[in-house]
């Protein structure tokens, strides 16, 4: 007898491409369902943010199905949440955009800006540099992740302690560094696409799956 | 430091593929689908379908080719032809498109620029510019309408510039001059639009073998888009990539 899949809630919050993020999580293993609905996003074994566009849209969207509240209890009982490209974004303290302040979810703080660099968007297929203890990336070594993006996070402030468990950073670059990917207890997310990097973005979020 | 990315284009019509599309063993060869899995697997970096039909009637049957692309093909996916307004926009995103490409609908309306940008962000609009010679233009560029057959009044270079100041994500730059020669790709117009373009710059027409590529990310493409040279069999995107890499452009 096979294990059960996981179960997997892809947030239907109207921004973000959930027919390639939802196949994409399939093949990883795990059966998904796309909805906002409060008991079947509590309850998943995992919860998938997308988001594309704005961070002032993404949170709008999310506000709008009380995400906030969710993916904070959520990861208060320490269960899974992956976020990816705005669906990352969002997670930080705030973010600089159009030259506003956009507030976030704050489960990381920082404040997402936009890169310093002379072609933007940041779009195509980059080198990520991943630790070896990582988890999304186990596995995975000298692959190129699809990148769409404007604006990322530069810096890390949550300093190392000692008795915990050292959260798991990413960085890429253009023009300057940012983070590319975060693993923190139960919180994970991805600056890039895994859901349109090919092989190596489905390999990763078959390690997510995994992880659940 | 990112990837030249390569990118075959699919026109399609009627939810099927158009233009002599020869490869060996495909059971349905007239599936955009079916194609755009193909190129996946060979290496492409993003994929292009052109509906160039673009009726009415047919929208449905487009939309469905590209959900379908969308839940089996896990590369970023670029939608143009007959993009009208914002709501076409939103259908294409909603059904699984990444990006949308827009041409003459901005020259007529360049605010719809703006009103897909605010609501979508600039990486979902690629603007496309079908771009021949013009002794009459500043630049010696003008942009065209109806397949390149149709002056449309607008300096190349000039309209490239106010689009991307109005927030466009990418400029797909299609040489009229070069496209179907087989020639190589038109460097000069590459160039200018470099100049001037702090986005992406997609480089189009005239690819006639591997060793063209590489010339056009000197000129500063980010990305080289082809159709015949792939869609003939004459060579394979992982060939393209190959002479690319012994030009000393990094590739997937």
């Amino acid at each position: 007898m096979t294990a059960a899949r996981p179960r997997v809630v892809l947030l239907d919050h109207g921004l973000g491409n959930v027919h390639s993020a939802a196949k994409a999580i399939e093949a990883g293993g795990a059966d998904v369902t796309l909805t906002a609905d409060r008991r079947q996003v509590l309850e998943a074994d995992g919860l998938v943010v997308p988001g594309v566009g704005s961070m002032a849209a993404v949170m709008a969207g999310i506000d709008a199905v009380h995400g906030g509240e969710l993916i904070g209890r959520r990861l208060a009982g320490g269960r899974p949440v992956l976020g990816i490209c705005v669906g990352m974004q969002v997670l930080f303290a705030s973010g600089e955009e159009g030259g506003g302040d956009v507030a976030g979810l704050d489960e990381w703080p920082g404040v997402v800006r936009r890169l310093d660099a002379p072609v933007l968007p940041h779009m195509g297929w980059a080198e990520v540099e991943a630790s070896e203890a990582s988890t999304l990336f186990a596995g995975i070594r000298d692959e190129r992740f699809y990148f769409v993006h404007s604006y990322a996070a530069t810096e890390w402030l949550i300093d190392p302690h000692p008795r915990i468990r050292q959260p798991q950073v990413t960085w890429a670059e253009h023009g300057e560094r940012f983070i590319a990917a975060v693993e923190n207890g139960p919180l994970s997310a991805t600056q890039f696409h895994p859901e349109k990097s090919g092989e190596a973005g489905l390999r990763l979020l078959g390690n997510w799956v995994r992880s659940l | 430091m990112l990837a030249t990315r390569v990118i075959p284009c699919l026109d399609v019509a009627h939810g099927r593929v158009v233009k002599g599309v020869r490869f060996q063993g495909l059971a349905d060869q007239g599936d955009p689908v079916e194609l755009a899995a193909r190129y996946a697997e060979q290496g492409a970096d993003e994929l292009t379908f052109l509906d160039v039909k673009a009726t009415v009637e047919d929208a449905g049957t487009m939309l469905d080719v590209v959900e379908r692309c969308a839940e089996q093909v896990f590369i970023p996916l670029t939608v143009g032809g007959g993009v009208r307004s914002r709501d076409d926009v939103a259908r294409l995103l909603a059904h699984g498109a990444d990006k949308v490409g827009v041409n003459s609908a901005a020259i007529r309306d360049p605010g719809l620029i703006d009103r897909i940008v605010a609501d979508f962000g600039s990486q979902v609009l690629v603007l496309s510019l079908d771009v021949r010679r013009a002794a009459d233009q500043p630049s010696g560029f003008e942009v065209t309408t109806h397949g390149g057959s149709r002056g449309a009044g607008l300096d190349a270079i000039a309209w490239a510039r106010e689009a991307v100041g109005r927030g466009v994500g990418e400029l797909l730059v299609n040489s009229i001059d070069a496209d179907g020669t087989k020639d190589g790709f038109d460097l000069e117009l590459t160039r200018a639009v470099r100049a001037v373009a702090t986005t992406p710059v997609i480089a189009s027409g005239g690819a006639g073998g591997p060793a063209d590529f590489a010339p056009a990310v000197g000129a500063g493409a980010d990305a080289v888009l082809a159709a015949s040279i792939f869609h003939s069999g004459q060579c394979t995107i992982g060939e393209v990539k190959d002479a690319m890499r012994e030009a000393g452009v990094t590739v997937r």
